[in-house]
């Protein structure tokens, strides 16, 4: 054993304490919102409610789950979340797998799609050539325009490259075609990968809310985050609120509070699964050898 | 690496394109999705930024728009309000660059002090979870963390103070910004660090005890040095990001009585164009950021090539 000086020790207490400090802090938020929601309509309006629930009930999460319009923006972020994750991940795993491969088109396609993530035409200009394809009302709107993703592109393709080319030979001098060798060898080989941007693109779909508030002129085809944004953000209770009177025996605060937290649970139920592969998918994706 | 590019070369023979896609006609029908999506929504839009040009009018559409040259550029300095989103765009986005930088590299090197593994893994946990909650999220937890009934006001009663309504305060808004963007993004910002830290060959720290180094000398001398290519990559590529203040952030948070504070060029811009139907100028504006960003983010790329050997693809 080394021997530990006396100044180590206090710098190891301090140093624990704060980095203790500063990961609570990163928390401490969403428990004291989650501490109001399920705080009593009096403790929530006076501003007593710390971190553990005060007079302890669960009617705003009762009150939001009989709300038609919160359960009918969940189903449409749960639709956008998982047909627009699967689109995206069949747009990018084809691309990827072909431009992993060394072939005379590949360095001008690789400029074409890399362009796209440094020059874009902005917002009006999308929002012109969306609204005259028709995407304006229509629920493609929120799975088609992000579908490609450059970013994402080469994550993916970086995955691929890293595999043994020698797998693939073998297999292409017996005869499989490239279609084979992509279904067969580099996606279960890429799990990880492909876990890693598959995640990443289902919580950029739960959180995503701009597309809703432009494109849709009801807000009944809201998704939750854009329905959030109109709630809490806009404050205005107007089109997706409760009825008046279970309104007033609930505290605004307490229905907020809850609803930001119903939005938030899913992000919580996939971060283990997240945490789990982003830190490696990360560095195997974006540090080329 | 370096060498890649050129053994590509002399390992393929040249084909013409007719040979080229017979033989890998199933690579180009792979990337196909791809390609039609990307000129759909990526390079078709960017033909739309002819309307920066004209004095657009819905009725008469980008063909019967009349021309005006650079008449909406000259007026982007000309407002008042556009000069300002910019002013306030730059010392919002450059100091989110600066703390964005610094803060992840120093928390990283605390962490790394930490031996015991739960307790370290505990603390990566709870920091990379904020990034994963999204602006409207974050924006309504502030309001009401902020709010004059909030827990943040009623601490600073209980010390005999004046509640402050912090979000309201133009004097207050850009600090607000930058911390709470700080907040979000630290934790995750460290990944590449302490990725880079693990990298480190473990003989350097042990022939460095046996000289007689501490700790503090072997963090001076061996780790940052370590980490040195990465910082100097991430320092770089945000460069390309001089001119995002964030949009989904300050979009949230913003109301008319901080705009002299924290109205970015994003911000004004979907004001001006979809809200106030100044399509052209709000598309001028935009196109001078995007222009400008482009720019940047090349040279970005270059110097972390230059002096990282960092590349794209």
């Amino acid at each position: 054993m080394r021997r530990v000086s006396f100044s180590r020790k206090i710098f190891v207490v301090i140093n624990t304490i704060f980095l203790v400090s500063l990961a609570l802090l990163c928390v401490l938020p969403l428990v004291n919102l989650l501490a109001i929601s399920f705080s009593g309509k009096a403790a929530a309006n006076s501003g007593i409610v710390t971190f553990w629930p005060v007079d302890p009930t669960i009617l705003a999460y009762q009150k939001t789950l009989q709300n038609s319009n919160f359960v009918r923006s969940l189903e449409i972020s749960f639709a956008r979340t998982i047909l627009g994750t699967l689109l995206s991940m069949f747009v990018i795993t084809t691309a990827g797998y072909a431009l992993s491969k060394d072939f005379r088109g590949r360095t001008p396609l690789m400029w074409f799609f890399v362009f796209t993530m440094l020059f874009g035409g902005g917002l009006i200009p999308s929002y012109m050539v969306n609204t005259s394809l028709g995407l304006k009302n229509n629920f493609l709107v929120y799975i088609l325009p992000g579908a490609f993703s450059c970013y994402n592109l080469i994550l993916i393709m970086n995955f691929f490259r890293s595999i043994p080319k020698a797998l693939e030979e073998a297999a292409l001098i017996d005869g499989a075609s490239f279609f084979d060798v992509l279904l067969k060898i580099f996606l279960p080989l890429s799990k990880a990968g492909l876990a890693t941007v598959a995640l990443f693109t289902m919580v950029g779909h739960w959180n995503e809310w701009f597309t809703g508030i432009l494109y849709m002129s009801d807000t009944k085809n809201y998704p939750l985050a854009s329905f959030l944004q109109v709630i809490v953000v806009q404050g205005n209770q107007q089109d997706l609120a409760l009825d008046p009177t279970s309104a007033a025996a609930m505290s605004e605060r307490t229905i907020k509070a809850s609803q930001i937290f119903i939005g938030v649970l899913p992000i919580l139920l996939v971060y283990p699964f997240l945490q789990k592969y982003f830190v490696k998918g990360m560095i195997v994706g974006a540090v080329k050898e | 690496m370096k060498g890649e590019k050129d053994k590509g070369k002399y390992l393929q023979p040249k084909r013409s394109w007719k040979q080229e896609i017979q033989r890998n006609w199933a690579l180009y029908v792979l990337i196909m999705p791809a390609f039609v999506l990307a000129i759909i929504f990526c390079y078709v839009p960017m033909g739309g930024l002819i309307m920066a040009f004209q004095n657009y009018k819905p009725w008469l559409g980008i063909t019967g728009s009349e021309f005006v040259g650079m008449e909406n550029f000259k007026q982007i300095f000309v407002f008042q309000e556009s000069y300002q989103a910019i002013i306030n765009t730059l010392i919002i986005a450059v100091s989110k660059i600066i703390l964005g930088l610094i803060v992840p590299i120093v928390i990283a090197l605390l962490l790394n002090e930490v031996s015991n593994v739960g307790l370290k893994k505990g603390i990566q946990t709870l920091v990379y979870l904020p990034h994963f909650l999204s602006w409207v999220t974050v924006a309504g937890m502030m309001r009401d963390v902020l709010g004059l009934d909030g827990i943040v006001n009623s601490a600073i009663q209980r010390l005999g103070m004046e509640p402050i309504f912090f979000l309201g305060e133009a004097g207050m808004y850009r600090q607000i910004i930058v911390l709470s963007d700080l907040w979000k993004g630290f934790g995750f910002g460290m990944i590449v660090y302490l990725a880079a830290i693990s990298n480190i060959d473990q003989s350097l720290y042990e022939a460095a005890q046996m000289d007689g180094a501490n700790r503090f000398q072997q963090t001076l001398h061996i780790t940052l040095p370590g980490i040195a290519p990465m910082i100097i990559v991430m320092a770089t590529l945000s460069l390309g990001n001089v001119l995002n203040a964030g949009f989904d952030q300050i979009y949230n948070t913003y109301s008319p009585l901080t705009y002299s504070t924290g109205d970015i060029i994003d911000t004004y811009v979907y004001r001006q164009s979809l809200i106030n139907g100044q399509y052209s100028f709000g598309t001028a504006v935009g196109l001078f950021k995007s222009g400008i960003s482009f720019m940047l983010t090349v040279i970005a790329y270059k110097l972390a090539y230059k002096f990282a050997g960092y590349r794209i693809f």
